[in-house]
C-alpha cells in the first residue's frame, strides 16, 4: 500500500490479550509514544498488510496502550486479531485524530466498542462534568461501568436493548434520547459508534434543539 | 447462487477458463462478449464451443441486470434504480448535457461516512457493491452507448470500497474491457488519505475531493471523516502528487447559507489551495428531510464563484439537474426503502 509518511507502521509486541465478553476483546502493548485521549491508531498484522483504525482505550499516562474491539465475522482484521497471543508482533501507525475533548461540561454518547475513546478520556482525567450515555445489547457488555460510575455517578446512563435490569434504561440510546424532555443546547455532544447510530442520534439531537455545530461525531468505518 | 461473469477481469477469466479446461484463448473471447458486444446470455457467446458454453452455464451467470425502475426529469435527467443485495436499492443517474452525457454510479449500498448533508447516510451501511455491480450501472442503462463520462459520485464512499472500485476502473479502461479513457472518469472521495494515495497510484482516473469548508473546526461538524483524515493532510498529499498534464483534481463545495459562504471562506480556500492546479465545483444544496442546513440564494452563490475566480481559482457552479425526480443522491432509494418497510 502506498502511504504518506505519517501512515508509516512500527512494530509493537502484544503484552496481553483478553476476551472481555462474547466476541469483545481487549489487548495491550507497552506505550512508547504520546497521544491525546480520543485519538486512533492504524493497526495491521503485517508491515504491508491491510490496516484498520481503532480508538485507543487507555489513559494518556498509562504504561500500556490498550485497544478494544469486537470480532466482525466477515471482517478481515478482527477475526485474526482475536487469535493474537502475548508475545506476538503487531504493526501500528502513529496516533492520529481530532476526536478529543477538554475539561468543559459535555455529553458523551457511545454504543458498543464506541466506548473506547471515552474510556481513554475518563482515564486521562476528563470525566468530571461529563454525562455518558452508553448503549449495548447485553448487560455483560458494559465492561467499564464500575469505573465510569465511580467518577460520573448518576451521570452515567446505561441503555440495554436486549436485557432488563432495574439499574439500566431498557432500550436503545436513541430511545433514551427521544424520551428526554429537554437537552441542553449549550453543551457539546460527542458521539462514537457505527454510522447508523451516529446519524440517527445526530438527527434526534438536532430535532431536540441542539445546534449541529455542537455535535462532534466519530464513526467506525 | 451461481457466480457472475460480468465484473471479472481478464486475469480472473483466464483462471476460471483454465480451471474448466477450456482453451487459453477463450478468456479473451469471453471478455469481448462481456465488455465489447451485447449479449444477454452465455449461450449467445457463439464463438465458444457448445460444450464450453454448457460448462460455463453450469457454474456461472452472465451477471448483468436491468434497472428495476426509472424516473425521468423534465430536463432529461434520469434516475435509475437497481436492485442490490438484501432487497435494498442503489441509484444511478443519467445526466445528458449539450456536449456530454454522464452516468453517476454508486459504489456502496448506503454509506458509513455519516456526512450531515447527505441522504444516503441516513440509510446506514448495507454493503459494498462488487465491481460487476458498479459497471453494470454503466452497461445496463439504455443510453450506455451515448455516454461520454462516468462519475463515481452516487451512493457510498468509493474509496471505502477501494478493491472493487479499482477493479471496476480496470475493466472500464483496459483494452480487453470497455477501453474507455480514464480521463472520462472521475472518482469522488471525502478524503480517506491512505486509500486516496492507493487510488492515485493504481488508476489514471480524475480525482474529486469533497471539501465543503476550508476550516477544520467547521468541517468536523459536517463530515466525521475530518476527525481521522483532516483536510490539511489530504491537501498535503495532493500537493505532493504528480498529476501530470492531463489528470485533474477538483474540489466539490456544497454551499450552505450562513455557514460556509462568507468572504472569509473564499480567502481561506485561496490560501489552502495555493500551489494546487485544480478547479472548484460549487454545488447548490438540495435540502433533505430534517436538515438544519439551507442553500444560499443565487446571488450569493454567484458572488462566491466570482470571488474565487478573482483569486485565480477556476470555479464553476454545477447545474442543478433532476430536482423534480429526487435526483439528489440517496433520496430515491431511501423513498423506495421506506415504501417497502
Amino acid at each position: 500500500m502506498v502511504a504518506g509518511h505519517n501512515h508509516k507502521l512500527s512494530p509493537v509486541i502484544v503484552d496481553f490479550t483478553e476476551e472481555l465478553s462474547d466476541g469483545i476483546y481487549l489487548f495491550g502493548f507497552r506505550r512508547n509514544f504520546d497521544f491525546i485521549a480520543g485519538q486512533v491508531l492504524g493497526i495491521a498484522l503485517e508491515e504491508n498488510g491491510p490496516r484498520r483504525l481503532y480508538s485507543i482505550c487507555s489513559g494518556e499516562d498509562e504504561a500500556h496502550t490498550k485497544i478494544l474491539y469486537n470480532v466482525i465475522d466477515e471482517g478481515y482484521l478482527t477475526p485474526r486479531l482475536s487469535d493474537l497471543e502475548a508475545g506476538d508482533t503487531l504493526w501500528i501507525t502513529e496516533p492520529r485524530g481530532e476526536f478529543t475533548d477538554n475539561l468543559n461540561p459535555a455529553v458523551w454518547i457511545a454504543t458498543g466498542t464506541g466506548i473506547a475513546p471515552f474510556y481513554a478520556m475518563l482515564k486521562s482525567g476528563l470525566g468530571s462534568n461529563k454525562t455518558l450515555i452508553h448503549g449495548n445489547r447485553f448487560l455483560e457488555q458494559f465492561h467499564f461501568y464500575d469505573e465510569f460510575e465511580a467518577v460520573l455517578g448518576e451521570n452515567y446512563i446505561r441503555c440495554c436493548s436486549g436485557e432488563h435490569d432495574e439499574r439500566v434504561y431498557h432500550g436503545r440510546v436513541t430511545g433514551f434520547l427521544e424520551e428526554e424532555p429537554e437537552l441542553d443546547p449549550s453543551l457539546k455532544y460527542y458521539l462514537c459508534g457505527n454510522a447508523e447510530m451516529v446519524v440517527e442520534t445526530r438527527d434526534i439531537l438536532i430535532q431536540k434543539g441542539v445546534p449541529f455545530h455542537q455535535i462532534i461525531s466519530e464513526i467506525y468505518f | 447462487m451461481r457466480e457472475k461473469l460480468f465484473g471479472k477481469t481478464l486475469e480472473e477469466l483466464t483462471t476460471l477458463t483454465e480451471n474448466l479446461g477450456l482453451p487459453s484463448y477463450s478468456a479473451r473471447q469471453i471478455s469481448e462478449w462481456l465488455y465489447k458486444k451485447e449479449v444477454s446470455s452465455i449461450d449467445e457467446m457463439t464463438n465458444l464451443s457448445k460444450k464450453a458454453r454448457a460448462q460455463l452455464s453450469a457454474s456461472f451467470d452472465l451477471g448483468t441486470s436491468l434497472p428495476v425502475d426509472v424516473t425521468e426529469s423534465v430536463d432529461g435527467t434520469k434516475k435509475y434504480l437497481f436492485r442490490a443485495q438484501n432487497e435494498k436499492y442503489i441509484e444511478t443517474a443519467y445526466i445528458p448535457e449539450e456536449k456530454r452525457n454522464t452516468v453517476c454510479v454508486s459504489s456502496q449500498v448506503g454509506c458509513k461516512m455519516g456526512c450531515l448533508f447527505c441522504m444516503t447516510g441516513k440509510q446506514g451501511f448495507q454493503g459494498n457493491l462488487t465491481a460487476g455491480e458498479i459497471i453494470n450501472q454503466y452497461r445496463s442503462i439504455s443510453e450506455w452507448k451515448a455516454l461520454t463520462n462516468i462519475v463515481y459520485m452516487g451512493m457510498g464512499e468509493p474509496l471505502d470500497n477501494l478493491t472493487e472500485v479499482l477493479k471496476s476502473l480496470q475493466i472500464l479502461t483496459a483494452q480487453w474491457g470497455f477501453a474507455l479513457s480514464p480521463r472520462r472518469i472521475t472518482v469522488s472521495t471525502i478524503g480517506i488519505t491512505p486509500a486516496m494515495l492507493q487510488f492515485l497510484d493504481q488508476s489514471e482516473a480524475h480525482l474529486a475531493v469533497s471539501l465543503h469548508t476550508p476550516f477544520d473546526e467547521e468541517r468536523r461538524k459536517l463530515m466525521p471523516v475530518q476527525q481521522v483524515y483532516p483536510l490539511k493532510e489530504v491537501l498535503k498529499e495532493i500537493r505532493s502528487w504528480d498529476f501530470g498534464r492531463q489528470r485533474r483534481v477538483s474540489f466539490e463545495y456544497i454551499l450552505f447559507k450562513g455557514f460556509n459562504d462568507s468572504p472569509a471562506h473564499v480567502n481561506e480556500l485561496a490560501r489552502i489551495l495555493q500551489g494546487i492546479r485544480c478547479r472548484i465545483n460549487l454545488i447548490r444544496f438540495h435540502p433533505i428531510p430534517d436538515t438544519p442546513l439551507e442553500s444560499p440564494d443565487e446571488a450569493t452563490i454567484k458572488r462566491f464563484r466570482d470571488k474565487l475566480i478573482a483569486k485565480g481559482i477556476t470555479t464553476t457552479i454545477r447545474a442543478s439537474r433532476g430536482q423534480d425526480i429526487w435526483a439528489a443522491c440517496g433520496l430515491l432509494s431511501t423513498k423506495k426503502m421506506t415504501q417497502k418497510e
